[in-house]
């Protein structure tokens, strides 16, 4: 459907142009990552590329820091969406099934972790963690990420229980189906691909997330880390390289078909960070 | 059994309230809350300077030490940099956001709102690694001024000691075009938003009325719009003050905030002070978000 402000007229030149550089320069220092892989040059960022190589690939395939950094990562994306999913969706059903004292300020709360800068979430949380003499490990990552993995789960979630007609749960009870089946076969067939959709969301977040995680790990080395402990101190350039774009790969799917599927779903709130 | 707890819990809409509820409110305000609240407790504690421990009483002298010189030249300079990176995001996401909202066909629109969304959700850090290319002294950016021509001009900027560097890669002037690139959606989608609700009906009366095209943008779309405007430079100014991924990936021994609180914590250990330094982006945001409230900005998030 047209929006009201859609005037059916072509643009000027101009703006077509302006418009046209904006959308470029949004995207185009990704695709200067996927060139870089190829380079065969080591020590500096030369452009023109001396040349063409695969290599690097196979190089960063092989090396164990990166395939660390790779599973930790995923494993705490992994947990850390499960906790926002479960917290998240209980969260939306409480805001969507009643009218309660405070019930604005759930979603200030909610909203609040990816509000304020990181670097607050992240000193406070390790200050915190800090006086309870609690050691920086796998779990206090997860804690830090589970903050502002939630709201993007409960938007969703939220999003869609508002769309979803109240009826179908008043007529499932009155067929006789108690709270819990009509949570399988009613409730839960609807959300579906919220869920799927904040979930996915929440993984790339997680996934990618720099600025909490470099507070709250101890020793440990998520990817992202691993790609920030090379921004100031250049080492291993080609390797950086190979894993920037792997980051861009993992997370891009993700939120490529949560934004299809919540396009086509067309809850369009809600998903805007 | 499933039956029994469902009926109990159906006569019981209080119970089920807290138990959907409780946990996520448990989670939300004793981690994050009562993190934030140690955070603020913790800046009114102040670190002994011989001993390097943490003096757990009450005292403003903390905060005292914000307002110091060379704490107050970071907080202006974060300042004047997340001021100038929102005005240079207003005028790049202005006419994107005007195309897509009143001239992009629909099909076209929804392809351009999510090639405007997907770089927020994209990772950042490797956006921010993108640049270190593009602005390294050898770089991207580099050649094409030189095929430009302009290396004297690039060189002229960089010997300018408030903005230069060795390199673009490690300047002011460099952080200040990531700094831009990185938060630009932020401002774009805020002012298409703006942008949707302004009425065709509304333009095309104003021009039955005998007013040019360049008059009805300056007079009808264009206030129309400002709360956008307003509502986005929330986000790039909120964010430009509390980074520090960017100014240490690119910025030079002139810290920002970001980067001062991080290093206080980090190496000096000050942790009362570093608490005290982020009270000063969140001080900034509040005036900045009741002037944003005057300007209506909040109607149009």
């Amino acid at each position: 459907m047209p929006s009201k402000a859609y005037s059916g007229q072509n643009a000027s030149w101009g703006l077509k142009i302006a418009a046209f550089a904006g959308l470029l320069f949004l995207h185009m220092p990704i695709l200067i990552i996927f060139l870089y892989t190829l380079t065969p040059d080591e020590t500096t960022y030369t452009f023109p590329l001396p040349g063409i190589t695969f290599k690097w690939f196979g190089i960063t395939l092989q090396r164990v820091d990166f395939w660390r950094a790779v599973t930790l990562s995923l494993q705490v994306a992994a947990i850390a969406t499960v906790a926002a999913l479960i917290l998240g969706t209980l969260a939306a059903a409480a805001v969507y099934r009643s009218k309660f004292f405070g019930r604005e300020a759930v979603s200030f709360l909610l909203v609040l972790p990816i509000a304020l800068p990181g670097i607050v979430t992240g000193i406070a949380l390790r200050t915190a963690i800090g006086s309870f003499d609690i050691d920086f490990s796998f779990w206090t990552i997860i804690i830090g990420h589970a903050t502002f993995c939630v709201v993007v789960v409960y938007n969703n979630v939220l999003a869609r229980f508002r769309r979803m007609q109240g009826s179908l749960i008043e007529a499932s009870m009155d067929l006789g189906a108690n709270s819990f089946q009509t949570f399988r076969y009613v409730v839960f067939p609807n959300i579906a691909t919220a869920l799927l959709a904040g979930g996915m969301l929440a993984f790339a977040l997680s996934f990618d997330e720099v600025i909490v995680t470099t507070f709250t790990a101890g020793q440990q080395t998520t990817l992202p880390i691993w790609i920030f402990s090379q921004l100031s101190r250049p080492r291993d350039r080609p390797v950086t390289n190979v894993a920037a774009m792997f980051v861009m790969l993992i997370t891009f799917l993700p939120i490529f078909f949560a934004q299809r599927i919540s396009a086509s779903s067309s809850d369009t709130d809600g998903e805007t960070k | 059994m499933f039956q029994r707890i469902s009926t109990y819990l159906y006569l019981r809409p209080k119970l089920v309230l807290w138990l959907l509820l409780g946990p996520p409110m448990l989670y939300m305000f004793v981690v994050y809350l009562g993190s934030l609240f140690n955070l603020l407790i913790y800046s009114f504690y102040s670190l002994e300077p011989f001993s390097g421990t943490i003096v757990r009483e009450f005292t403003l002298s903390t905060f005292a030490r914000t307002l110091e010189p060379a704490n107050l030249e970071i907080f202006t300079r974060t300042t004047l940099m997340a001021a100038a990176v929102t005005a240079v995001d207003a005028l790049i996401a202005f006419p994107l956001a005007y195309y897509i909202a009143r001239f992009a066909s629909p099909r076209l629109k929804t392809w351009l709102i999510i090639g405007v969304t997907m770089p927020l959700w994209s990772s950042y850090l490797v956006r921010v690694y993108a640049w270190k290319l593009i602005l390294a002294k050898e770089g991207i950016l580099s050649w094409f001024i030189n095929l430009l021509g302009l290396q004297g001009v690039l060189d002229w900027i960089l010997s300018n000691e408030s903005i230069g560097g060795s390199s673009l890669a490690l300047s002011p002037l460099g952080m200040f075009i990531v700094f831009a690139y990185i938060w630009l959606p932020y401002m774009i989608i805020p002012i298409q938003t703006a942008l949707e609700r302004v009425p065709h009906s509304l333009v095309e009366a104003s021009s039955d009325l005998g007013a040019k095209p360049l008059q009805t943008f300056g007079t009808v779309i264009l206030p129309l719009a400002f709360p956008g405007v307003v509502a986005g430079s929330i986000f790039t100014f909120s964010l430009t003050l509390g980074d520090f991924i960017i100014p240490l990936s690119l910025g030079n021994s002139k810290l920002f905030v970001g980067q001062a609180v991080y290093s206080y914590q980090g190496t000096a250990g000050d942790i009362p002070l570093a608490a005290a330094m982020t009270m000063g982006p969140v001080v900034i945001m509040i005036v900045y978000l009741l002037i944003a409230r005057r300007l209506g900005a909040f109607d149009a998030l």
